[in-house]
């Protein structure tokens, strides 16, 4: 099977080997049924094994899978009616960002997010997912439109990070990143953000200042990427593994930590196995994120916002120190 | 090779002479030219296909009736201030004669048709700029009118669009018609407050001081494809900066590569994907979000 991820090869070798026992009985008169049966609750147990205990590079690497549904994927099968608008009305259209309008159950909604391609030619075209000032701009254009028509945001959060480049630099990087937060902080509209694949920095959280934050179990939320991090931390970009797991980068740290919602289960092996699954198991979480915010008044949605990211960080005090007097 | 073709029918005789009188003999507008793909064929064909030419799929120039016809509703266009005409503020020099010559040649007041409708069954407010009629060019009446069907729009609570064609400001009523900006724009934002929905349908020209205010403010931005819109002509950034534009410069393919546009839309799809949008914006339905 193309895409098949490193740790997962003891559970691929022993499909092979039941698939190849099966097409030989089938051949042959021999009955290895026992055989097979045997090998099969093998399976069962490797499966189990490896797939509940899901180191947290395996989960970047199915975050990164080249097949993990995006969130074009998933707006086709969550909404009807999608109605893609394009532009910043200041510079261009970066097409690393995707956004418009449709309907979910019928009720008007605002959607956006990170595009990545599928392909060579559609990476390059949607420049891996790795948006420019543009691409920013134009989230928040369509985010203060879904306010004006008092209708939900929901966004997609799949992204490396903002893309680090000269032209993306003349044009405030920083500043279209740091505006969405502050704009994103007084919508008077529920916002819902779902990391569907990885959420890089201030790139992915441009679109991740929600009243909700939910994520799906193998997508990973970061300050960096873990190659980043080994290189900046030990200077060796190979560690990136031991930054993986030194990093708490996973939806289940981050629901430790408090900075997630909910964590959104995935089929056995990663999203791309069952898009339509996925599919349901967001559309499912949506709808109960939208029931509970569509209760609350404008000011309240403001207040619940400030009120979650107020919460976020950990800190203490010390009783002895006695200050600069 | 042309005469042994025509030996077979009788139009012969009728088809191919040469004379200047005759020439004029001949009605104009039975045949139009695709100035891109320069195939001539049979206007009424043409209009069948709502102007797009069928060999290149070029948009020629639609006039605010046949754009009426093929937008809204039919039955359901009701003119507002039908009546108003220019004056002549200034007094310049042969203004009257030529907004007269234009109302003759075109059958209409001034260069925007505006009135109450529905398209899908939806109410709108639609302004329809005409470039047969001075250009498209917006002075006083102008300014007025689209203002009058803001207010309009803003009284029935509907959504508001506008078809925009345009050469820019008329320069015979000078500076009151750079105020024309000012004027739409302070109603388009008092609308806006309000709630309201503004759709911006560029069609070709769109330039100058129609750009530079109600047509680049929609909540949606829309244009024909291959439009001219800008806001200063071709030739005199040209002459400014000494440098030769792109072949697609200030095109509506140009300017969504730009950020400036939601969508290039073809006039085939254009009242479909406009209703699409009018639905998503419907006042508050049956349901609501606990219901779903």
């Amino acid at each position: 099977m193309a895409g098949d991820l490193e740790f997962e090869k003891p559970v691929i070798e022993l499909k092979k080997k039941i698939n190849e026992l099966r097409e030989y009985t089938k051949n042959t008169e021999m009955d290895l049924s026992s055989e097979i049966e045997k090998l099969e609750a093998r399976l069962e147990k490797v499966e189990k094994e490896i797939y509940e205990n899901i180191k947290p590079w395996d989960r970047v690497s199915i975050a990164r899978h080249p097949e993990r549904p995006t969130t074009l994927d998933y707006i086709s099968l969550l909404f009807t009616d999608f109605f893609e608008c394009h532009g910043d009305r200041l510079f261009g259209d970066d097409e690393a960002i995707v956004g418009g309008i449709a309907k979910f159950h019928g009720l008007p909604i605002t959607v956006i997010g990170h595009q990545r391609g599928k392909d060579t030619k559609e990476n390059i075209r949607r420049n891996f997912g790795m948006p420019h000032p543009e691409g920013y701009r134009k989230a928040l254009r369509l985010m203060k439109q879904a306010e004006k028509f008092k209708r939900p945001i929901i966004c997609f959060i799949d992204t490396k990070g903002a893309y680090p480049g000269k032209a993306a630099e003349e044009r405030g990087q920083s500043e279209a990143i740091a505006r969405n937060l502050f704009e994103m902080a007084g919508l008077k509209v529920p916002v819902i953000c779902i990391v569907i694949g990885e959420g890089g920095s201030g790139g992915a959280l441009a679109l991740g200042v929600g009243n909700h934050v939910h994520m799906l179990e193998n997508s990973t939320y970061s300050v960096i990427s873990p190659e980043g991090a080994a290189s900046i931390l030990w200077r060796d970009a190979s560690l990136a593994k031991k930054a993986a797991e030194s990093m708490k980068i996973t939806a289940p740290d981050l629901k430790e930590l408090g900075i997630i919602d909910e964590i959104i289960s995935e089929a056995r092996g990663g999203a791309h196995r069952d898009v339509n699954q996925q599919a349901g198991e967001i559309n499912r979480v949506l709808k109960a994120s939208l029931k509970e915010l569509s209760c609350l008044s404008e000011e309240e949605l403001v207040d619940h916002r400030y009120k979650k990211y107020k919460l976020i960080g950990e800190y203490t005090s010390l009783n002895e120190y006695i200050g600069v007097n | 090779m042309l005469k042994e073709l025509f030996t077979k029918t009788k139009k012969k005789k009728y088809a191919t002479i040469p004379s200047e009188t005759a020439k004029q003999d001949v009605p104009e507008g039975i045949m139009t030219k695709c100035p891109n793909c320069k195939k001539i064929m049979y206007t009424k064909e043409l209009v069948k296909t709502l102007k797009v030419c069928f060999h290149c799929g070029y948009h020629h120039q639609m006039n605010s009736k046949e754009r009426i016809q093929s937008f809204v509703d039919s039955g359901s266009f009701q003119e507002l201030n039908k009546g108003m005409v220019s004056g002549n503020p200034l007094n310049f020099p042969v203004y009257e004669e030529k907004l007269e010559k234009d109302r003759k040649k075109t059958h209409l007041n001034e260069a925007v048709v505006t009135g109450v409708a529905e398209i899908g069954g939806m109410g709108v407010v639609v302004a329809i700029m005409d470039a047969s009629f001075r250009m498209g060019s917006m002075g006083s009446v102008v300014g007025e009118k689209i203002t009058l069907a803001i207010e309009k729009a803003d009284e029935l609570k509907v959504p508001f669009i506008i078809f925009t064609a345009s050469g820019g400001a008329r320069m015979q009523e000078g500076v009151l018609s750079l105020m024309q900006m000012a004027k739409t724009s302070v109603a388009l934002k008092r609308f806006s407050d309000h709630g309201g929905l503004i759709i911006s349908i560029m069609t070709h020209p769109t330039t100058g001081g129609v750009s530079a205010s109600f047509a680049s403010l929609g909540d949606y931005n829309f244009a024909e494809p291959g439009a001219l819109i800008g806001f200063a002509g071709r030739r005199i950034i040209e002459q400014t900066i000494r440098e030769d534009l792109p072949e697609d410069f200030q095109t509506a393919e140009f300017l969504l590569k730009h950020g400036q546009l939601d969508a290039v839309i073809t006039r085939q799809e254009l009242r479909d994907r406009i209703i699409s949008i009018l639905e998503i914006h419907q006042p508050g339905g049956s349901i609501s979000w606990q219901e779903i």
